[in-house]
């Protein structure tokens, strides 16, 4: 790989993001780790989905320096001037970033076979008999090998979803960003999804997980920062930040939730 | 646990009663349906009137047997021939300009957008027919058509009536479809698109792998009525002497005399093209909605069965006759 190791996987320094006169991100500091599982916290409204959407470029953010294995992300710097990337380049910067959204955002007109094979073939261009054999490994692994022919709305929200984190995986991402991956979903479903995010933490793929589940945080994370406002709050071990927080804020989130 | 769903009620016995027998309501529902008889009075009003139309075309001053021998033809199978060349070549020029246009719209480039903006403007704005006169009189304006080394010509060589007529409904159609196209693009969620931009893929390719299939869903049903829409308005080409359909008819009613017979022989004609492609527009649709329900809609055969189906008096709660 082209980074040392001792780099962050992602480092945001002084991020702020706004919507016109909205204020959404304020100034946010985290680093993360290599394989580290990076659960993120916070009410609706706290600008944890917004950040997750800067790290990929999915949003623009209008101060400080965010970057993704060392390279800025959406910009280049020369001297002491920023220059945007070319739509070619941020392009090239997402093929290693894997995503998952709270809606799924399946491909409707396309089987859970052909969702996973669309970026393999059009954006690397592999060859189409590759790129079959190994989504049907992707899902196979989520546990979907028997539901490849079928479509999107053939199928539950917790399939669609795993079929999603298929997708995502079937570039060889080095980090996956998951907004909200179970709150579209039915309670019972929820667990199928949490448990194929579990495995994908135990092979040591770098994730940022926007979340509500507590209890995956808990017991998957390696860190977890708490937002409210577009702030950091509070930040540590999942354990600490969860079992004895600090803030007053951290606090009474926290009673509401768990 | 004081949960009060795990009370069971005193009069009924310990298990619930689900098992006791001979059980109550047991088989299928036997109702007596609703009864329509609207439907039965408004179907006889309907055939009644159709019979009176029916009588009044027969006894009126039409000689049937002309009818009978024109519509098989050759002028007007060939008038046909000539409506349908033009309308599937104008119809190709206004699909494939249209969507580009459409792109444009929609494009953050302000120069694309405010193009693409003027000309639905305009070939939106101005008649048809002016628009067909316009490009048949080009000459006035262009005399030459002077394409450098490749090519050079007079504009009166050039501008034949099927290629004025072809530029002119073309492009015109361009300016609507354009239109259809915007609201079938902006229909597809924006989540497609970031699902689609997360993975790495581009603007262009985006559009064409992910959006304009699932735009076609709503592309399609308009773009077949502007197409029935197309058979008919090409009817204007009579206007600078392009031999269509209704060009024939009209000629067939001035020379014979025979003006009304003519002209119900060209309405067989049109009647009998849009039908066939009312027909090619349903499975057409029925591919598009593949993935976007579960089950695909039923062909027109089914759906034919399922109407009558709504006259008989029988019940279908249950599944049982009554």
């Amino acid at each position: 790989m082209s980074s040392q190791s001792t780099q962050p996987m992602v480092k945001a320094e002084n991020v702020h993001k706004s919507f016109g006169h909205l204020k959404v991100l304020k100034g946010i500091d985290l680093e993360v780790a290599h394989r580290e599982v990076f659960c993120l916290v916070g009410p609706s409204g706290s600008g944890k989905s917004t950040f997750l959407r800067c790290i990929n470029h999915l949003e623009q953010i209008n101060g400080g320096r965010l970057s993704v294995d060392g390279r800025l992300v959406g910009y280049r710097e020369k001297g002491d001037k920023l220059y945007e990337l070319k739509e070619k380049e941020v392009a090239a910067q997402r093929r290693d970033i894997g995503m998952v959204f709270q809606r799924f955002n399946l491909f409707p007109h396309m089987t859970a076979l052909t969702n996973v094979m669309e970026a393999p073939v059009q954006v690397k261009g592999e060859s189409k008999s590759v790129a079959r054999e190994r989504a049907l490994k992707l899902l196979d692994r989520v546990g979907l090998a028997d539901k490849a022919k079928n479509y999107p709305t053939q199928l539950s929200g917790g399939q669609q979803q795993r079929v999603a984190i298929a997708r995502a995986l079937a570039m060889e991402p080095k980090l996956m960003l998951f907004d909200e991956p179970t709150s579209a979903l039915d309670p019972e479903l929820v667990g199928e999804v949490l448990d194929v995010m579990r495995g994908l933490a135990e092979d040591g793929m770098t994730m940022i997980v926007v979340t509500h589940e507590m209890g995956f945080a808990r017991e998957v994370g390696d860190a977890l920062v708490f937002m409210d406002d577009g702030v950091v709050v509070e930040a540590g071990h999942p354990r600490d930040v969860l079992g004895n927080p600090q803030h007053e804020r951290t606090k009474s989130f926290l009673s509401k939730v768990l | 646990m004081t949960d009060p769903l795990d009370k069971v009620p005193a009069d009924v016995p310990p298990d619930g009663g689900r098992d006791a027998s001979p059980r109550k309501y047991s088989g299928p529902i036997k109702a007596v349906p609703v009864r329509h008889y609207g439907r039965w009075i408004s179907a006889v009003v309907v055939l009644g009137l159709l019979a009176l139309l029916v009588r009044a075309f027969a006894d009126a001053q039409i000689q049937w047997s002309v009818v009978g021998d024109q519509i098989t033809n050759g002028t007007f199978a060939w008038g046909a021939w000539e409506t349908l060349k033009i309308t599937v070549y104008s119809m190709v020029i206004g699909v494939v300009l249209g969507a580009i246009l459409a792109v444009m719209r929609l494009s953050p480039n302000p120069v694309l957008s405010s193009v693409a903006w003027g000309y639905i403007w305009f070939f939106r704005g101005t008649p048809v027919l002016v628009q067909i006169l316009l490009w048949f009189n080009l000459s006035l304006v262009f005399q030459y058509l002077d394409l450098g080394f490749i090519y050079r010509d007079e504009m009166n060589q050039v501008m034949t009536p099927f290629v004025a007529a072809l530029l002119a409904l073309g492009l015109n159609e361009a300016a609507y479809m354009a239109e259809i196209c915007r609201a079938g693009i902006q229909s597809v969620d924006s989540g497609q698109t970031e699902a689609a931009h997360a993975l790495g893929m581009k603007g262009g390719k985006t559009m064409r792998r992910i959006v304009l299939p699932q735009a076609m869903r709503v592309i399609i049903p308009p773009t077949g009525n502007e197409f029935i829409n197309m058979l008919k308005t090409s009817s204007l080409a009579f206007a600078i002497g392009y031999g269509e359909l209704f060009l024939r008819g009209r000629e067939f009613g001035s020379r014979t005399l025979a003006i009304m017979e003519g002209y119900i022989v060209i309405s067989l004609w049109y009647l009998a093209l849009t039908t066939v492609f009312s027909i090619g527009q349903y499975y057409l649709e029925r591919y598009y909605a593949r993935g976007s329900s579960r089950s695909l809609p039923p062909t027109p055969l089914q759906r034919l069965r399922k109407q009558l189906s709504s006259f008989r008096v029988q019940s279908n709660v249950g599944g049982v006759k009554v």
